[in-house]
């Protein structure tokens, strides 16, 4: 993974909106223990960084947002996975189904 | 001196940050305590059919084809008594620019964000509403922020919401991506306060006025198509906007008579708000953890008074399972040849049931599809949930626990659309009226007319739950 990033660069940040303890008070307990978190994306304002550096970064709307830096060049990786053994059958299954039905007029 | 930012100073600011940045003065229709002038606030604030059809033509949004599912239709009717077995079409939806209903929502919103001046627009919202504002916002040359809500504390995102993330990010928007938690409102309320760019509510007069273009074409569709009105339509519902605006459209398009059906994912025992249950559950929207909140006090929202306000609209409701969903997603594939969903295809799953009940001849429409795709298939969502743990495996769907299992049903005849009781819907709604008037519980007759307007509760059911709830009128 990359680790240094240059002015201009297309970088992630990372940022703790509220702290674990100043969480709403409606949040469950679960969510309390744990601080708001947030990422967004920018490029680079510093010359040079590296990642875990505190860094600004000037986001598709030109606003400038201070965090941590957290990835340089983030990927979009969210993919299909593979086709689940629950669901590779059911299309042959209903198409036998209807084999056995006269079609609809 | 220097605004304090905080939570709790920005949370007791909200009420003049959303006046500035919806541009609309609520104030005005208040006509009691709880009491406003509904349709007053829809014709003075949002714009009139004909407006909403020119706008949307000239968005590229709107008039998509109905099509029949004859497949699926066979299939039912294969499962039902003689006689039974409703013609099932589907609105695709999927054919707009951003590939979902939500355009028609955009394209209202961004539009009226221009014509009073605003540079830009902000949304608060992790479904396709982001990515619909963003695409309507780059056609029409405005600066787009949206905030979601995507990922837990061990940094795990949800696959469908990062897609929606992507979608946002190609159509040039700047993502705010957020772990779980309802502060995010106070993060959007931070935005708009900032950047004083025009709220792109899900829930103005705007947002749902451009809805009701899905109900006439629906009602126009089907007559061409089949030579009646629709005798049903199945809506998927969440936050209450495609239910209502759909209603509303069918009534104008003069087709009052036909039944309107909720239908949402079954989400029970999993909270909204926690952390650990964010990533357990495999639809991000169309489910319970929206949908009861919203009928039972649709004000919730992040505009003082929410425009979707389906006890207004509802017939019926029902909840189908999140295997049942998955299973008619991949029969929608394989049988219609149309890969789409899986959150829009709730409706469908419903109205694979409910047409089971219905006659021959019965028209029953669904009134979206959705785009599918990375991250946003039954596939990703299966391979996420065994990772979090979730058990999958074929079964019987009534046996469903969410966020423990999702079970694929063996046998299409497992599938069953289970109705909400609307009565006790209704019963909570009347309870969080009464909760809303503070210390002081007295009603206006004007409230009780609105309370009876708004849950369809006739004035002597209304008068004995407000006594049992402690309201005087």
């Amino acid at each position: 993974m990359q680790v240094q990033a240059h002015k201009g660069d297309w970088v992630q940040i990372y940022l703790v909106v509220l702290e674990a303890g100043s969480r709403a008070p409606q949040v469950p307990e679960d969510t309390a223990k744990v601080p708001l978190e947030m990422k967004v994306k920018g490029s680079l304002v510093e010359e040079s960084a590296a990642v875990g550096d505190t860094v600004s970064v000037e986001t598709a709307v030109g606003r400038r947002i201070t965090g941590k830096l957290a990835a340089i060049d983030p990927p979009y990786d969210v993919g299909f996975g593979p086709p689940p053994v629950e669901l590779r059958s059911v299309g042959a299954e209903l198409r036998r189904i209807l084999k056995q039905e006269v079609p609809l007029s | 001196m220097r605004v304090p930012m905080d939570y709790a100073s920005v949370m007791a600011r909200r009420g003049e940050i959303m006046r500035s940045s919806v541009g609309i003065d609520y104030d005005k229709f208040t006509t009691g305590r709880i009491a406003f002038d509904y349709e007053r606030m829809m014709s003075e604030t949002g714009y009139a059919l004909d407006e909403v059809k020119r706008i949307q033509r000239e968005s590229n949004v709107g008039d998509t084809p109905l099509i029949e599912l004859k497949n699926l239709t066979r299939l039912v009717r294969h499962i039902s008594e003689p006689g039974r077995g409703a013609r099932i079409f589907v609105k695709d939806e999927a054919n707009n620019p951003a590939r979902s209903f939500k355009d028609r929502r955009a394209s209202l919103s961004v539009h009226n964000a221009l014509m009073k001046g605003y540079k830009g627009v902000v949304a608060a919202t992790s479904g396709n509403y982001g990515a619909a504002v963003a695409s309507q916002a780059a056609r029409k040359n405005l600066s787009c922020i949206i905030v979601q809500e995507v990922f837990d504390s061990l940094g795990f995102e949800q696959p469908e919401i990062a897609e929606k993330g992507r979608a946002c990010e190609a159509y040039g928007a700047e993502v705010l991506q957020l772990s779980v938690g309802p502060e995010l409102f106070y993060i959007f309320l931070l935005v708009l306060e900032e950047t004083g760019f025009f709220n792109a509510s899900l829930y103005t007069p705007f947002s749902v006025a451009g809805i009701e273009t899905l109900g006439t074409e629906i009602v126009e569709q089907s007559r061409t198509l089949t030579g009646r009105n629709p005798d049903a339509i199945v809506s998927t519902h969440a936050g209450g906007g495609i239910t209502t605006g759909t209603a509303r459209g069918a009534i104008k398009a003069g087709s009052p008579d036909t039944l309107i059906i909720g239908a949402s994912v079954d989400l029970h025992g999993l909270h909204m708000a926690s952390d650990r249950d964010f990533n357990r559950k495999s639809f991000t929207t169309g489910h319970t953890g929206f949908g009861f909140p919203f009928a039972v006090w649709p004000d919730r929202s992040d505009v003082p008074r929410n425009a979707a306000r389906v006890l207004r609209y509802l017939d019926r409701y029902v909840t189908v399972t999140q295997g049942s969903v998955f299973y008619i997603t991949e029969a929608l594939a394989q049988l219609e040849g149309l890969e789409r969903g899986p959150a829009g295809n709730t409706s469908l799953t419903a109205a694979f049931s409910l047409a089971q009940t219905m006659d021959e001849d019965a028209v029953l429409v669904v009134n979206e599809t959705e785009y599918t795709g990375a991250g946003k298939h039954p596939y990703a969502q299966i391979a996420f949930a065994k990772k979090m743990g979730v058990e999958v495996f074929r079964g019987d769907p009534t046996e469903e626990k969410p966020g423990k299992n999702i079970i694929i049903p063996l046998r299409p005849e497992q599938i069953e659309a289970e109705d909400v009781d609307l009565d006790r819907l209704r019963e909570s709604y009347v309870k969080n009226a009464g909760k809303s008037l503070g210390d002081e519980a007295l009603m206006t007759a004007a409230d009780i007319e609105f309370l009876c307007e708004d849950t369809r509760l006739s004035r002597k059911r209304a008068e004995e739950l407000l006594s049992e709830n402690g309201v005087s009128f």
